[in-house]
């Protein structure tokens, strides 16, 4: 009969995952600020104009602030999120790619 | 922002990232986060193509993307979205026994390998790697993870004592291992350029160790190399969670360089300028491993030439992608060419041509799409010297890198003149004697 062995696992420690909620959604986008974050990476900005026309064409009552973040994405921007808490009432991320 | 600051967001998101997205939702306690996703890919596609994705339908779902978005920023919050979802995980130290073949296949499935055999840690050998160095099994080294956005996962010297024992590598290596875990830089970075990591090995341990800093070094004849470089890669892909194609391991093409993590000892003796380390401010009689991120870019050639060395070294930088940091891998005898044929008496005056020399026309540069990446946000928000090189004309040729990018690392064995440029970033360093 082949040999048994005992080996060690060699998967590191996973931090423990606390639930958080999401923020209260709207109960209507119309009349309100909807602010575009480009995340500046693969053409987002592209893709952000695009929604941004959508929204111009089909739900003009919405406003639309195209807003790309301050730096690359690899870095917190903690400038442009509270701009965006301040100023606006809901935010669009596009990521590209 | 949705979670941090209590803004109602969507993310827009491509297909190929949908895997990745729901996961890093889920690891960040909100899985229910609103996310909606588009054709792959974006890069390259006209306003009108985007605008078709904008109108069509989100390819997981067969919704339409702009209703999915309209719905994601205003329909009411179920319970799950009000609480989030809150869970711990475990890491058992040790596996069910089994058959070493058994063992073998489940570390395979598991993607706790290189797709390579392993050495299987069993108790003794992880015992025995643990008598090389005096820092407790149960001390933490540090955390890692294959992204910034990715949570981080903690290990211990014991952890990184097991992947010591998969690669191979001899007890008397474990102290460089270690050190190299230390850094916080992973050899299993998840991005789509396919990254690998390079280590070079400074000061007396790479003799104490017999390392390779000639004939060979940067690969496959030497067994301290080898099995570092490994053992490296596969501390980075088990202690920071995974590396699975598709999840947490997302480059497209791949890099045949991972496996190895090109790890070798720089050829101190052989090299008429200063080593790395004491470059970047360890002490000479230190023994120190420094870690370059990135080896997807390259160039090579043989010699220098009187005549026409400037323009033959511009070409094998124009060669680079410009986001890319070069990192020059000379051979001692090269290294004594750029002294006697170009003059450059110094590492810092070697350096330094780079840093004049490497240039190319301002419209080309702030085109490449990694500058347009990476490089092109910082310029646009006045960090300089980004910010001065966009006021350029598009004609004008400007510098490519700063000279804190540029290195020069000295290695091989004078059977001929070769050298080449990888594009490496050097992400980190760390004293192995730290790690003793």
């Amino acid at each position: 009969m082949t040999q048994q062995l005992v080996v060690h696992n060699p998967v590191g420690y996973p931090p423990k995952v606390t639930g958080k909620p999401l923020a209260p959604r709207l109960d209507t986008l119309s009349g309100r600020t909807v602010y575009l974050v480009d995340c500046r990476f693969d053409d987002s900005d592209i893709l952000l104009k695009q929604v941004q026309d959508w929204f111009a064409e089909r739900m003009p009552a919405v406003k639309t602030v195209y807003k790309p973040i301050s730096s690359v994405y690899t870095r917190d921007d903690p400038a442009t999120w509270k701009e965006v808490q301040a100023n606006g009432h809901a935010a669009i991320v596009g990521v590209g790619h | 922002m949705d979670l941090k600051y209590q803004v109602p967001t969507v993310a827009l998101h491509t297909q190929m990232f949908h895997r990745l997205t729901q996961s890093v939702a889920r690891m960040n306690g909100a899985p229910r986060m609103r996310q909606v996703y588009l054709p792959h890919p974006v890069m390259g596609k006209t306003a009108a193509e985007l605008r078709g994705y904008i109108d069509g339908n989100d390819p997981v779902t067969g919704r339409p993307v702009m209703q999915e978005v309209v719905e994601g920023l205003t329909r009411p919050l179920g319970e799950e979205d009000r609480s989030g979802v809150s869970f711990e995980r475990s890491t058992p130290r040790l596996c069910e026994a089994a058959t070493p073949d058994a063992l073998q296949r489940l570390f395979l499935d598991n993607g706790w390998t290189d797709g390579l055999p392993i050495v299987l840690p069993t108790d003794e050998r992880v015992a025995e790697m643990l008598r090389h160095t005096r820092r407790r099994p149960e001390e933490v080294v540090g955390h890692l993870a294959p992204t910034h956005f990715r949570e981080s996962w903690e290990f211990t010297v014991e952890k990184v004592a097991v992947n010591a024992v998969m690669a191979g590598a001899r007890p008397e290596y474990f102290p460089v291992i270690l050190a190299l875990a230390s850094t916080g830089v992973s050899a299993r970075g998840s991005s789509t350029s396919s990254m690998a990591a390079m280590a070079v090995v400074n000061g007396a341990i790479r003799h104490e160790l017999g390392m390779n800093a000639g004939i060979g070094a940067m690969g496959p004849y030497n067994h301290a190399n080898a099995t570092i470089g490994r053992a490296f890669g596969l501390a980075s892909q088990n202690l920071q969670g995974g590396s699975v194609p598709g999840d947490t391991y997302m480059g497209s093409m791949g890099n045949a360089l991972a496996y190895a993590s090109p790890t070798f000892a720089e050829n101190e003796e052989r090299s008429p300028w200063e080593p790395l380390h004491v470059q970047y401010g360890f002490r000479p009689d230190e023994s120190v491993v420094s870690v370059f991120a990135g080896c997807r870019s390259g160039a090579f050639t043989l010699g220098l030439r009187h005549e026409h060395w400037r323009e033959h070294v511009k070409n094998m930088l124009r060669g680079m992608d410009p986001n890319d940091s070069p990192t020059l891998l000379l051979d001692p005898i090269v290294a004594r060419l750029f002294i006697d044929v170009a003059g450059l008496k110094t590492k810092q005056q070697l350096i330094d041509w780079v840093y004049e020399n490497g240039r190319m026309p301002a419209g080309e540069y702030w085109d490449y799409q990694l500058v347009q990446n990476y490089k092109y946000p910082r310029a646009t928000f006045g960090e300089e010297p980004y910010a001065s090189r966009l006021r350029a004309a598009p004609q004008e040729p400007i510098q490519i890198w700063t000279r804190d990018e540029i290195n020069v690392v000295v290695v091989g064995g004078e059977t001929n003149g070769y050298w080449r440029i990888m594009g490496a970033r050097r992400a980190g360093a760390a004293s192995i004697d730290e790690w003793r």
